[in-house]
């Protein structure tokens, strides 16, 4: 048997050379991933900014439950959006499931209460420092939102990294989702899950790694984006 | 600078996903819900490419345990079934879920186990004396233990030898509710005994010191069939396509096909679609 | 920028139109506690139309506290807030701005503050940008427009709040110890644009510590004590010829811990 670090060294020679199969793979998760933190941003964003800088009955009780709903089982939420999507399913007719998009959807459901709750306490907390200012300035609710989001915009990138990582990294609701076809929804997790049990486990572990390497890369770009923005002083 | 480098990523975004979406809904496909075990040896990577060659679809394999394929295929969530458990495709067709069930293939299982051989049947070819071996011997037994086809067959043979190993379940009977491939992890890690089929032995890649302890017993005979989903219980099933690709497995091409793929040398498949009734 | 040597008659008063108009605010029997704690207690005060008033006293006199519920920022359990002598409503708020001790800017630019600002009063394009330009020039910070305006200094933050305020056209601009921590002559400059936007009409609420800036800008005072009004006055008869104990303390360096303490101290040493 080949050692692991031979097997490595060959996943990274079929990266370097641009193998279609591993580029597609990789081409799949990232569409899938990013996407699905794109809109989890959309909607968690105004939402977390929502609860955290507003105050009205059942706030709390809210709160609770989106930093909860950051513990979801990723299998859990495969099974309820297949059970959606499925032909039998509320949204049969829409032909999702299968699909990249089924795998998009299932990621959002997970990454939004992610977003939103960390966004939440964000929020707060600048909301804290600016409460008096705005009621003196007779700043509506839109502008609000706005503002604080704005003006928390570097640390939100972070919360956007959070999401991405748990997406990035999920297996168990894209594959229920997803069914891991290949050449249609099989991502880097699923291939991993999919040579685990074919036994193939140096493969698996190297392709593990690459996966690693590849959140690194978006991890550190995004973190240039805010060193940049730091000196530039956004104190 | 962020606030256009945002606005891009949203454009590219919905571009991409629309691109996606588009060329998805522009390939003629079919959704074939099959076993994990059929998955893992390999076949479908061999087998797909020559059909769609042949005909231009596309087959899309979601490859599940025996007991989830059918449950899929029954909700419509596939066009064509393809599984190795007679008794429950022939209950799919009664029910009205399948047109007509077909057998295409069959292969055999093995019990495979560590080289040291606690209970010792090694090169045995009488599955009932291993089982009865295995259960005095109280060795470990690593099993599917998630109603798919093959766990449906290890009943089976239990039953036959008169031995409740279901009673053990925890002590020597290791149920691992997974699919072959984490079983054999799992059961090879343990050095437990496992029954499985043989090609997704061959193909597996994390053997250790294991070999096949037991094999050609006429009662590990594993027969695959194959339904079509009944387009009259879910209209949208794409009953054209579905049917083509049954006609190609039962056809001399596909049956040769079938046969010829091998692994390490060695025939995995059977072909039998004209060996006698379905 | 005005000269740094001021003479204790040196700000103009408008005094003159304060007795011909109704007060533009007027407070009356304000009380306000929280839990069991009393804060403020039967506060009855009027500021004209045009006026420059000092509210002054000593830590925890309840200064902050009277500054923000004549804002309408906290309400008040008894008592009343009149503004033009109607109920102080949202509505009058928009007449009014705030400075606070820290600079509360959003962590953009400059000018980007100043639009903000200015945005949430409705105003767009030109109209909006020609504001903006006056207000940098009038507070020496044009050539810091695109600069992030928490990297300004302590003065040059505290000379944009008190800018970006006066954008927004107030009739009424309270500021808390805007100058507290700030020295010289940033203060200077504060106190200048205070002056300019007063003689252009804008009635000025101010809260502070500082007997010499009193001296300077102040026209009215309101003294502090324990939450009461201890004593209110133009800023002659206050600070020269004091009439209240707490007041007289004050002056003297005294700390005045109660109207029933028989000694008090100052740091000479003597008992008196």
């Amino acid at each position: 048997m080949d050692s692991f670090w031979s097997v490595l060294g060959g996943a990274f020679g079929l990266v370097f050379a641009l193998d279609p199969d591993l580029m597609e793979i990789i081409g799949l998760s990232m569409r899938v991933t990013l996407t699905a933190v794109f809109f989890a941003c959309l909607i968690g964003l105004p939402l977390g900014a929502a609860v955290g800088a507003f105050r009205f009955p059942g706030r709390t009780f809210l709160a609770v439950v989106l930093n909860a709903l950051m513990g979801l089982p990723p299998v859990v939420v495969g099974l309820l959006v297949y059970l959606m999507l499925s032909a039998t399913g509320p949204l049969g007719p829409l032909r999702l499931l299968y699909t990249p998009t089924a795998m998009i959807i299932a990621q959002m459901v997970l990454v939004t209460p992610i977003v939103a709750a960390l966004t939440r306490q964000l929020v707060e907390d600048l909301y804290r420092e600016y409460s008096e200012q705005f009621a003196s300035m007779g700043v509506g609710p839109l502008d609000r939102l706005t503002s604080l989001l704005w003006d928390a915009r570097y640390s939100l990138l972070t919360v956007a990294l959070a999401g991405f990582g748990r997406a990035v990294a999920e297996v168990g609701a894209v594959i229920i989702v997803g069914g891991n076809i290949n050449h249609v929804t099989r991502v880097m997790t699923t291939t991993i899950a999919l040579e685990t049990s074919k036994g193939n486990l140096q493969l698996a572990l190297a392709l593990g790694v690459i996966l690693l390497l590849i959140a690194f890369v978006v991890n550190a770009c995004v973190m240039a984006l805010r060193a940049s923005a730091a000196r530039a002083a956004y104190a | 600078m962020i606030r256009r480098a945002l606005l891009a990523l949203l454009g590219a975004a919905m571009i991409f996903q629309l691109i996606g979406q588009q060329a998805e809904a522009d390939e003629k496909f079919i959704i074939v819900q099959s076993t994990t075990s059929t998955q893992n040896s390999g076949l479908f990577d061999y087998l797909l490419p020559r059909f769609q060659d042949r005909t231009g679809i596309q087959v899309r394999v979601v490859a599940v345990g025996t007991g989830q394929a059918i449950r899929n295929a029954a909700n419509g969530d596939g066009d064509v079934l393809l599984v190795h458990s007679k008794p429950s495709e022939e209950k799919f067709v009664a029910d009205g879920f399948g047109v007509a069930r077909s057998d295409v293939m069959y292969n055999d299982f093995v019990i495979v186990g560590p080289a040291s051989d606690p209970a010792k049947i090694s090169g045995s070819n009488n599955v009932m004396e291993a089982l009865r071996k295995i259960a005095e011997a109280k060795t470990l037994f690593a099993s599917r233990g998630d109603d798919s086809g093959t766990h449906k067959a290890e009943l089976r043979l239990w039953k036959a030898a008169n031995i409740d190993a279901g009673a053990a379940s925890g002590d020597w009977y290791r149920e691992t509710g997974s699919g072959m491939g984490a079983t054999l992890n799992t059961g090879t890690g343990m050095g437990a005994y496992i029954m499985t089929d043989r090609a997704t032995w061959i193909a597996f890649g994390n053997k250790g010191d294991y070999q096949i302890m037991v094999e050609g017993d006429p009662k590990m005979f594993n027969q695959y069939g194959v339904v079509l989903v009944n387009p009259e219980s879910h209209p949208h099933v794409k009953a054209k396509l579905g049917q083509a690709f049954v006609d190609w497995l039962l056809s001399n091409e596909g049956q040769a096909a079938i046969a010829s793929y091998k692994v390490d040398g060695q025939q995995l498949f059977f072909p039998n679609a004209n060996d006698g009734s379905g | 920028m005005r000269d740094l040597a001021f003479d204790t008659t040196s700000a103009p008063s408008s005094s003159q139109l304060a007795h011909q108009e109704a007060p533009l605010l007027e407070a009356n029997g304000l009380t306000f506690s929280a839990g069991k704690e009393v804060l403020l207690e039967g506060v009855d005060l009027q500021i004209g139309q045009g006026t420059r008033t000092l509210i002054m006293g000593p830590n925890g006199a309840g200064k902050s506290l009277l500054l923000r519920l004549l804002h309408g920022l906290l309400k008040a359990q008894q008592g009343e807030v009149l503004w033009k002598s109607k109920p102080l409503s949202t509505q009058a708020r928009r007449s009014q701005a705030m400075v606070f001790q820290r600079p509360v800017l959003l962590r953009r630019s400059v000018l980007a503050n100043l639009k903000f600002a200015l945005s949430v009063r409705g105003l767009r394009g030109g109209e909006r940008a020609g504001k903006i330009d006056k207000a940098l020039a009038s507070a020496g910070l044009s050539h810091l427009a695109q600069r992030p305006a928490r990297l300004l200094s302590g003065g040059e933050q505290q000379r944009l709040a008190v800018v970006r305020a006066l954008a927004c056209e107030p009739a009424l601009l309270f500021l808390d110890e805007p100058t507290a921590n700030l020295d010289p002559a940033s203060t200077a400059a504060i106190e200048d644009l205070l002056v300019d936007a007063n003689a252009r009409g804008v009635t000025i609420v101010l809260v502070t510590h500082d007997a010499g800036q009193a001296r300077r800008l102040g026209e009215n005072v309101i003294f502090l004590q324990d939450g009461k009004v201890a004593e209110t006055g133009s800023v002659e008869e206050v600070l020269n010829s004091p009439q209240s104990e707490p007041v007289r303390a004050w002056r003297d360096g005294r700390l005045y811990l109660g109207p029933n303490t028989q000694i008090l101290r100052d740091h000479s040493g003597r008992i008196r």
